[in-house]
Parts: C-alpha cells; sequence; structure tokens
C-alpha cells in the first residue's frame, strides 16, 4: 500500500522506521540523493557486510581492469562501466533468490557478477569468444546465463522491462512464488516503455521488482534537462505501486530496501519501485569525452564512494583488518588474472557458425533457416 | 462449447455437411483454432486489446472470455510494447503467449520488442533463450479505414531474421497454422487479413493443422505463374478463371509462408510455366514482390520467356474513398493485364 507523505508533497512510500543517514563528514550538497533509505536500525542481514564489501571490491577492480583491457583492444564494441554505482548492483542482487528472474541493461557487468555469473564467463563474452556466457555473440551489453534466470543485458533503454512483465506473469501463472528485478537507469523513465510497463504491472499485480539506478544522466543529459519531475519514486507511486528512494551509494540500505520489497512482491503485494540514487564515477562508455559533467562534481559524489563507505566502519569496528582487505585485493587480482587468460586462450567460434541460433535447432517446424 | 455471448454472435454458425466438413467462416476457423489451443495446452493464453469483454475487435475471440477465464484470456491496456514484451517474457518463463494486436499499423508501436527482442534474444544469447511466442494481427485494406488501418506492412516483417511470418488466405490455414505456430520454438507472426473475416467455405472434417513450412498451389496452370498471399490470393484466383475464358491457364501460388519463403514451389512452378506475375498488396519499393522477384531472377533467370511481372499496391498511404481505394490496390483486372503481357508472344 501506498502511503501519503505529506512532508514529501507526493504520494510516497516511505518505511516505518526513521531513515538513517550514513554518517559522512563529507557529505555531498545539492547533487546528492535525499537518503530515505528504509533502513531499519536493527538490521538482520541475509548477506553480511563483508560479503557485500567483498563483492563491490570485485567489482570495481573487474571493470577497472576492462577499461585496461579495452585501451589494449582486447576488449571492442561499448563498454560501460558501473564503477561508483557497485552498491545498486550487490545491495540488489544479495535479496533475490537463485529461482527469482534479473533482466538488466548494458550497464551491467556488475549486476551479472553479483548474480553469480563466472569472471571467466564474462571475461571471455568481452573478449569475444566462444566460451563466453553468450558464445561471444552480444559482448558487453549482453550478458545471458539462462540457468541462473539473468535474462540478460537489454541493450534499447527500458526494452527489457516489458520482458520482465511477461518473466513475472509466468511465473505467477505456474504459481512459481518468485519474484522478477528489472534494473534500468534514470534516462529509462522517459520512456513510454517504462511507463507502459509500470501501468500494467501494477494493474495486474504482477510480482516485479523495479530497479531504477538514477545516476543522474541519461548518457551525458542530467536529469532534470530530460525529466519536468525529477522525483523519480514519486512518479512511480502515481502508478500504485510501493515506491522507495534509496541512498544508491550504500549497499546494506539497497540490500535492506531490496529485501524489504521482496517480501511484499513476494506476498502478493504487487510491484514496487526502488529509486536508488547513485553515481557513475568514470563516463558513459569508452568513447565519452564527458563534457558535460563539472570535475568537482564527480570528486563530491567520490567522497560517497559505496567501497570505503562500508570498509572503513567495518575497519574501525574491528570487523575487518587492513590484512583482511589486502588478502581479498590479492585474491581477486588473481581471479581476474585467471579470467583473461582463460578468456585470452579461449576459441573464437567458427565461421561457420554464423547462423546458428538464428532459430531454434530442434525445431519441429522446418527451421532454422 | 457454444458460449451464449458467442451464440449472439451476428456471424453465421458452423453448420456440418453430410461428408463431415463443415460451412463456416474464416473468422469462425479462427476461433476454433483458439479453442482448441486453449483446451490443448494450459499454457497457452491470449493477451491484447479487447480481446476479452469486448470479444475481439474482429470478433475472432468471441465468448473465449466466459469459456476460459480472464486468466488466459487477458484484456491488456492500449500498450502493445508493454503487452508485446509480457508475451516475450512469458514465452522465456515457459508459458505459449498468443498476443493480438488490433492492426499491423499498431504494431509498430511494439516494433521494440518484436525485432530487438523477440526475433533477436535466441542468437544474441547464443541460443539460450528461445522465445515461442505468436503475435497475431490484422492487415490489409479494402474497408474503406483509410492510410492508419489499411496498410499491408507484412512484407517488413518477412524482412527479419528470427520471425516465421504467416499469411493465411483461406479458411483451411485460419483453422490450422495457429497449432503449428504454437509448437514452433520460436516467434510466428500471424497476418489476417481484414477482408477475409467473413469468408465463407467449406473446412474439411478433421482440418486442425497444416504445414506452415510450405507454399500450395491453389490452382493448376501451364502458361503463367501468378504468386499471391492473404487477400491477393482470392484476386488472382477471379483473374485466373477470367484468364481461362482467354484460353490462357494460369497457375496460382498461395505463398503462406512470408518467411522463410518457400524457393521451391516457387521456381518449380516458374520453370513449368516460364512466365510470372507477383501479386503483393504492399508497396513495390523494397516489398516483398521485390523480394520474391529478386529470388526468380537469380535462381531462375533462364527459365524466363518473359520478364517478371509485379501487380502491387500503388504507392500512396491508403485513401479512405472508395474508388481512390480501389484504385490503389491489386485488382483481378490488373492480374489479368499483366499476365496476358507476361505470355504475349515476343514480350
Amino acid at each position: 500500500m501506498t502511503a501519503i507523505d505529506k512532508s514529501h508533497g507526493t504520494r510516497h512510500s516511505v518505511a516505518s522506521q526513521p531513515p538513517r543517514r550514513r554518517a559522512s563528514a563529507t557529505e555531498p550538497s545539492a547533487t546528492t540523493p535525499t537518503t530515505l533509505a528504509p533502513k531499519p536500525q536493527t538490521m538482520t542481514t541475509a548477506t553480511e557486510p563483508a560479503d557485500l564489501l567483498r563483492q563491490m571490491m570485485r567489482i570495481r577492480r573487474f571493470e577497472e581492469k576492462c577499461a585496461e583491457l579495452y585501451s589494449d583492444t582486447k576488449i571492442r564494441g561499448f563498454l560501460h562501466l558501473c564503477i561508483g554505482e557497485e552498491a545498486t548492483a550487490v545491495g540488489v542482487m544479495s535479496a533475490l533468490a537463485p529461482s527469482d528472474a534479473v533482466i538488466s541493461t548494458y550497464r551491467e557487468h556488475g549486476h551479472a557478477l553479483a548474480r553469480g555469473l563466472s569472471m571467466d564467463s564474462i571475461m571471455a563474452e568481452m573478449f569475444g569468444k566462444v566460451t563466453g556466457c553468450s558464445r561471444g555473440r552480444g559482448g558487453s551489453m549482453h550478458l545471458f546465463d539462462a540457468e541462473r534466470r539473468f535474462y540478460g543485458g537489454n541493450g534499447i533503454v527500458a526494452g527489457g522491462l516489458p520482458v520482465a512483465l511477461g518473466l513475472a506473469l509466468a511465473d505467477r501463472m505456474n504459481a512459481r512464488p518468485n519474484v522478477t528485478a528489472c534494473l534500468f537507469g534514470d534516462g529509462a523513465m522517459a520512456e513510454g516503455e517504462f511507463h507502459e510497463s509500470a501501468n500494467l504491472a501494477a494493474l495486474w499485480k504482477l510480482p516485479v521488482l523495479f530497479c531504477c539506478e538514477n545516476n543522474g544522466y541519461a548518457m551525458g543529459t542530467a536529469l532534470a534537462r530530460t525529466h519536468a519531475e525529477t522525483d523519480l519514486a514519486a512518479r512511480a507511486a502515481s502508478y500504485g505501486m510501493v515506491s522507495w528512494a534509496v541512498d544508491g551509494m550504500d549497499v546494506e540500505a539497497v540490500a535492506e530496501a531490496t529485501r524489504r520489497a521482496v517480501a511484499q512482491i513476494r506476498g502478493g503485494g504487487g510491484p514496487c519501485f526502488l529509486e536508488l540514487r547513485t553515481y557513475r564515477f568514470r563516463a558513459h562508455s569508452m568513447y565519452d569525452p564527458d563534457r558535460y559533467r563539472d570535475k568537482s562534481e564527480i570528486e563530491q559524489w567520490k567522497r560517497a564512494d559505496p567501497i570505503p563507505a562500508l570498509s572503513g566502519p567495518l575497519l574501525s569496528s574491528g570487523t575487518l583488518t587492513e590484512a583482511d582487505l589486502r588478502r581479498w585485493s590479492a585474491e581477486i587480482d588473481a581471479e581476474i588474472e585467471a579470467a583473461i587468460t582463460a578468456a585470452d586462450q579461449g576459441e573464437l567460434e567458427p565461421v561457420a557458425d554464423l547462423t546458428r541460433f538464428v532459430t531454434s535447432e530442434a525445431n519441429p517446424t522446418g527451421g532454422p533457416w | 462449447m457454444v458460449t451464449k455471448t458467442a451464440a449472439q454472435s451476428a456471424t453465421p454458425t458452423t453448420t456440418p455437411t453430410a461428408d463431415g466438413a463443415r460451412q463456416t467462416t474464416y473468422r469462425e476457423a479462427l476461433r476454433e483454432a483458439h479453442r482448441d489451443a486453449l483446451k490443448r495446452d494450459p499454457r497457452v493464453f491470449l493477451m491484447g486489446e479487447d480481446v476479452g469483454r469486448y470479444g475481439g475487435s474482429f470478433a475472432v475471440s468471441l465468448g473465449l472470455l466466459e469459456e476460459f477465464g480472464p486468466e488466459r484470456i487477458r484484456d491488456a491496456p492500449l500498450s502493445e510494447s508493454a503487452f508485446t514484451g509480457a508475451g516475450i517474457g512469458a514465452a522465456l518463463g515457459g508459458m505459449r503467449p498468443i498476443v493480438e494486436i488490433m492492426t499491423v499499423n499498431f504494431s509498430l508501436l511494439a516494433l521494440d520488442q518484436i525485432l530487438n527482442n523477440a526475433a533477436t534474444l535466441l542468437h544474441m544469447s547464443g541460443g539460450q533463450l528461445a522465445v515461442p511466442l505468436v503475435v497475431r494481427m490484422t492487415t490489409g485494406a479494402g474497408r474503406q479505414l483509410a492510410a492508419q488501418h489499411s496498410h499491408s506492412l507484412e512484407g517488413w516483417y518477412a524482412h527479419i531474421p528470427g520471425l516465421r511470418v504467416l499469411a493465411p488466405a483461406t479458411i483451411e490455414d485460419a483453422r490450422g497454422m495457429l497449432w503449428p505456430a504454437l509448437e514452433d520454438p520460436d516467434p510466428v507472426l500471424i497476418f489476417e487479413h481484414g477482408s477475409l473475416y467473413n469468408l465463407a467455405g467449406t473446412l474439411p472434417d478433421g482440418a486442425a493443422e497444416v504445414d506452415i513450412s510450405r507454399a500450395a498451389i491453389r490452382r493448376v496452370g501451364s502458361d503463367v505463374t501468378v504468386i499471391a498471399y492473404s487477400g491477393g490470393l482470392g484476386k488472382a484466383l477471379a483473374a485466373a478463371d477470367l484468364l481461362a475464358a482467354e484460353g490462357i491457364q494460369a497457375e496460382v501460388i498461395d505463398l503462406r509462408v512470408l518467411r522463410p519463403l518457400d524457393d521451391d514451389t516457387i521456381l518449380g512452378s516458374v520453370r513449368r510455366t516460364h512466365q510470372v506475375v507477383i501479386v503483393d498488396e504492399g508497396w513495390r519499393s523494397g516489398g516483398l514482390s521485390a523480394e520474391i522477384a529478386a529470388r526468380i531472377a537469380e535462381q531462375a533467370f533462364y527459365d524466363l520467356d518473359a520478364p517478371i511481372e509485379r501487380v502491387c499496391g500503388a504507392e500512396v498511404p491508403i485513401p479512405y474513398a472508395k474508388h481512390m481505394e480501389e484504385a490503389a490496390l491489386p485488382q483481378p483486372a490488373d492480374i489479368v493485364a499483366a499476365a496476358r503481357r507476361a505470355v504475349a508472344p515476343n514480350g
């Protein structure tokens, strides 16, 4: 159920517990998210904070290496990095069950890694090898893993949302208690497909979790330059679904919000919407000269970097030591190096296979053609 | 089972004949195909605008809501992209959805889903994600519905690898194409010509499934091959009658399957008759007729005794006024004239 949040002035659901702002001496200002995270004071997490931290470190380091490999021309095409946004990927995925479905965008390395796709299969995909998770047919933007119900990086902004509805509908028609999470950016909320999908999901009370990673920019265009109403959670709430704005730089807040939303959806409450307010530290893609935003803005957001934001308290409290972090870094680097070696050694798909998978190979009606 | 609502339909009821064949209509044959599929497979459901309470904008699904309930006969909002994409997702999730889009002109609002997802996911995922989706829509002119409800854009869809494109022109195909389309593991588009829904005729007993990979020769002839499909088939057969009166024996091919094209049937006929006329209600430029002509020229050039003739829709948005609409569409007289040119000595 949505609630009228009079203080907010919009029809907007917020958590029953007061939001806890992450303690930070360098709280960024105007462009920084208003934290409305539904984060209780006494939280029981399914995933330990240390695990969340390690996953974020793994995604960060993997993507930093991808940027290098792009410069080395090992990776080609478009490469969209989520550096700075790791908390949304890790937080959302930590709250989903293996039987839940995920559909993502072209900025999906983090989602895929957090969902459990192997680093080897992702790296090989970006190297264009047949050992890649999409046999080298998708590349960075189109990572797929049917076994993990990871229905792809979709390169069409908002193009995955209608598909998410159908996955959810199929689950419900078969009485399977699954949730379909669809991730998309703020740019998708200018697309008709978002609004069609939000309406239909709410109308049919489909088990869909809409996760809007609001990083403030649709490629190079700032939110306020393309949206008449920039409170995205409020707009989603107007469709009659529960909608929360969450500090997307706080992985625990994202995880907790997702857990609550998923519980509500699984309970038959219909779709939920999470606006995860985040920021990408790197350019939109490797082609992007990043001329549209001030360096100072980037620096300001880097002070809210989700990795030190979590490692700091864990070190202070003694949960982790510097040695733990060094060990993790070494393990991650070794995993990355192994993935690169495997990708380098992976076979290229024979050109003779070019027209395979245009249609199904076991086609009783005469294909493929 | 005929429900109360179905019984109230203005369309004629199905009447059995002595040999087990039945008098019925194209519309009723489609409805029977849906009813049969819904009964045979619990994964099948129908989704689209006005398919339920209204009974289908062309009354194809009249009575199905009462018979199968709102979970399986789903009225969708006017959100072509969302409900077509939902069909794709449901197919990925193990269902066998039938998505009805009111007309092909409206399907452009769902083109992103049809092209970028339905036709693409299997290949882009390296063979992991097949999309067993059926999308039905109305196509074609002839009902004075003007330029946003009348176009024949099936040729566009036939351009897209990954799709199977069907165009039932007969009652038997209206009855028999849906089930094999649902059995296809990949997306199938079925184009129903708006002027055919009231077509009345005989359905043989037990007709429930047809081959959805081959064209059909609807009339055998030795002098000229006339290739047509959908709403064009009746006109081609009418032209063949007129030509026969002049002593010209036309062989009439019903394409039935617009992708993949059945080259064997087309080329086999052309090699026998050595003359060919292609009838396509769609626009000539870059259209289906151009593709067929190119294949004949590539593969049977030396079998031709005359240039390939095409009778296509005029290159205009379809106008409203009856005389103008008729002028914009292939007519039997145009097909007769083209066939005469083709068979004339020395071209």
